[in-house]
């Protein structure tokens, strides 16, 4: 982990309230895709907790989604320095993904599959993506994912663009040899019932100092108690216990 | 002798900056950051006699300058803490530590002071008698005079180091409180704990936290704290350890007015992981700003 100041390149919405933001600094201790850093904002008391979605030289691409008093003062930003902690959390293990892996972002959750497919890509594997969102205006950065070289299946619920349905839906129809996902907690359940292979998949959490300091997002699985922040927020599928 | 060195009911600290239990876990996390022996001391993740999951999530809320938590004292238990998490706080940490212990019972509080009493590096046991997120335990102890008064004798009896006792906010009158616990031997007080708080998420219209209430901490309660820190300093005559709101040397400096000998830096951790650091680095300017020669001469020095 490092605390540093980054500098705001560009930020741009992306959809509605998708927005991309691009930072300049010192990326050394942002080590896996699938970690996050913790963004402190001036007036708000905790930091704000966001996925990576890429690292590329020094800059840092986010994607974050304008819901709550943080990160819509974070769309309204155009320059200046942001204090960011790096390298939280483990990321995705890239060593188990065999060769046709599939990577599965819902939302928001997005955006981490991001460097995943590059870095598996890079890596020689054949990588398919699918991308879910609610409708046709929330879909962002399927051409993105196509420039990697992915093959991309994009579904909406409402059908309204791409496969109708659920991601699950398109995956039930894929042959893959690992999965990869991010979204929200009802989606990764879906994801955990349907994939026929092993898996990780990155949790989400309200975090107190996202270092592993506080406790404030332990969860319980099969081999022990784990704090989302430190030991997550991916975990494999072996090792997940559902709360309810 | 430094001029930021204070005395701990007999230990000398080398400045009085102490990360407060629960926002600093056994010190390695940190240890990643800084070297940690910088502080004057700090007081680890509070220990219960059994393991603890602790409460369900979501266990923290934000508020304007703090944050709410009902974390609920997850901790691995005496046992393992002694085996495998003081072994790997020696590594990082070459002073005596405060070793904070919650209870459920009487002779819980007993048992678990008694095993830490035993640990070399274990230099003061702060006493919790009021943690406000678990049922049953807890803040009860520290809201009743007799029952704060029962745990500290049980608590001194079978220990030989400094007890501290850290008391509650959440109470009517914190110093008749103080007092009993003095009168049962108390080495020491140290306070303020979180303020009972609650949030509500407008749109689901349900509390934040999954437990509803929690500890409010942050900058927004040090007034309270300080107000606090200063009826119990002048009521008794053990030596006080003031908490609640710090987040600056200034803010030590006020709390040490106030009456504190040495001051916990809680929830300022958890949002600038450098903090204690930085108070430490800061403190001598901020001294000679005001004409303060040494910190151990201004203790309890309001006017």
């Amino acid at each position: 982990m490092k605390q540093s100041y980054f500098e705001i390149i560009s930020n741009t919405a992306l959809t509605e309230n998708v927005f991309k933001m691009e930072l300049r600094g010192d990326v050394s201790h942002i080590t896996a895709p699938g970690q996050f850093v913790n963004i402190k904002l001036e007036g708000l008391y905790l930091r704000r907790p966001i996925s990576v979605c890429d690292v590329q030289g020094d800059t840092l691409t986010i994607i974050y989604k304008a819901v709550g008093k943080g990160t819509r003062l974070m769309s309204q930003m155009k320059e200046g320095k942001l204090d960011v902690l790096t390298g939280l959390g483990n990321g995705y293990d890239l060593t188990v993904a065999g060769e046709k892996p599939v990577l599965l972002g819902g939302g928001v959750g997005v955006p981490p599959m991001y460097m995943l497919a590059r870095k598996l890509i890079a890596e020689g594997k054949q990588v398919r993506v699918i991308l879910g969102f609610n409708t046709k205006n929330e879909v962002f950065y399927e051409n993105e994912f196509r420039a990697l070289g992915a093959d991309v299946t994009v579904t909406t619920v409402d059908g309204s663009y791409g496969m109708k349905g659920f991601v699950t839906d398109a995956m039930k129809e894929m042959d893959y040899t690992y999965f990869y996902t991010c979204g929200p907690e009802p989606m990764l359940k879906a994801v955990y019932k349907t994939s026929v292979t092993s898996g990780q998949m990155s949790f989400e959490k309200r975090m107190g100092c996202g270092f592993g300091a506080c406790m404030g997002c332990s969860c319980k699985t099969i081999t022990g108690y784990k704090r989302i922040c430190k030991e997550g927020p991916v975990m494999r599928k072996e090792e997940i216990l559902w709360e309810d | 002798m430094g001029r930021l060195n204070v005395n701990l009911c007999g230990i000398e600290l080398s400045n009085p900056v102490i990360p407060a239990s629960g926002t600093f876990g056994y010190g390695y996390e940190y240890a990643e950051l800084y070297d940690i022996n910088c502080l004057g001391t700090f007081s680890f993740k509070g220990t219960t006699k059994d393991p603890r999951f602790g409460n369900p999530t979501p266990r923290i809320a934000e508020c304007s300058s703090g944050m709410i938590n009902a974390v609920g004292l997850q901790n691995p238990g005496v046992e393992k803490v002694v085996s495998e998490e003081l072994p790997k706080l020696k590594m990082c940490f070459n002073k005596p530590v405060m070793a904070n212990v919650s209870g459920f019972s009487v002779p819980d509080y007993a048992y678990t002071c008694e095993m830490l009493d035993k640990e070399e590096q274990v230099g003061w046991l702060e006493v919790n008698v009021s943690c406000p997120n678990v049922h049953g335990g807890g803040m009860s102890f520290g809201t009743d005079p007799k029952a704060a008064a029962e745990v500290t004798a049980a608590v001194k009896k079978v220990t030989t180091k400094p007890v501290i006792v850290k008391l509650s906010p959440n109470v009517t009158d914190i110093v008749s409180i103080a007092k009993a616990c003095e009168d049962a031997g108390a080495d020491g007080i140290s306070l303020i704990n979180t303020m009972l708080g609650m949030r509500i998420d407008l749109r689901t219209r349900k509390p934040i936290i999954a437990n509803k209430m929690g500890g409010f901490s942050g900058s927004a309660i040090f007034p309270v704290a300080v107000r606090m820190v200063y009826q119990v300093a002048n009521a008794v005559k053990v030596p006080v350890v003031g908490m609640g709101g710090v987040s600056s040397a200034e803010d030590v400096v006020e709390m040490m007015l106030a009456g504190a000998t040495a001051v916990e830096v809680g929830a300022a951790n958890l949002v600038n992981p450098f903090i204690c650091r930085d108070i430490i680095e800061d403190l001598p300017r901020v001294m000679d700003q005001y004409g303060i020669n040494t910190l151990s001469e201004i203790i309890g020095g309001v006017k």
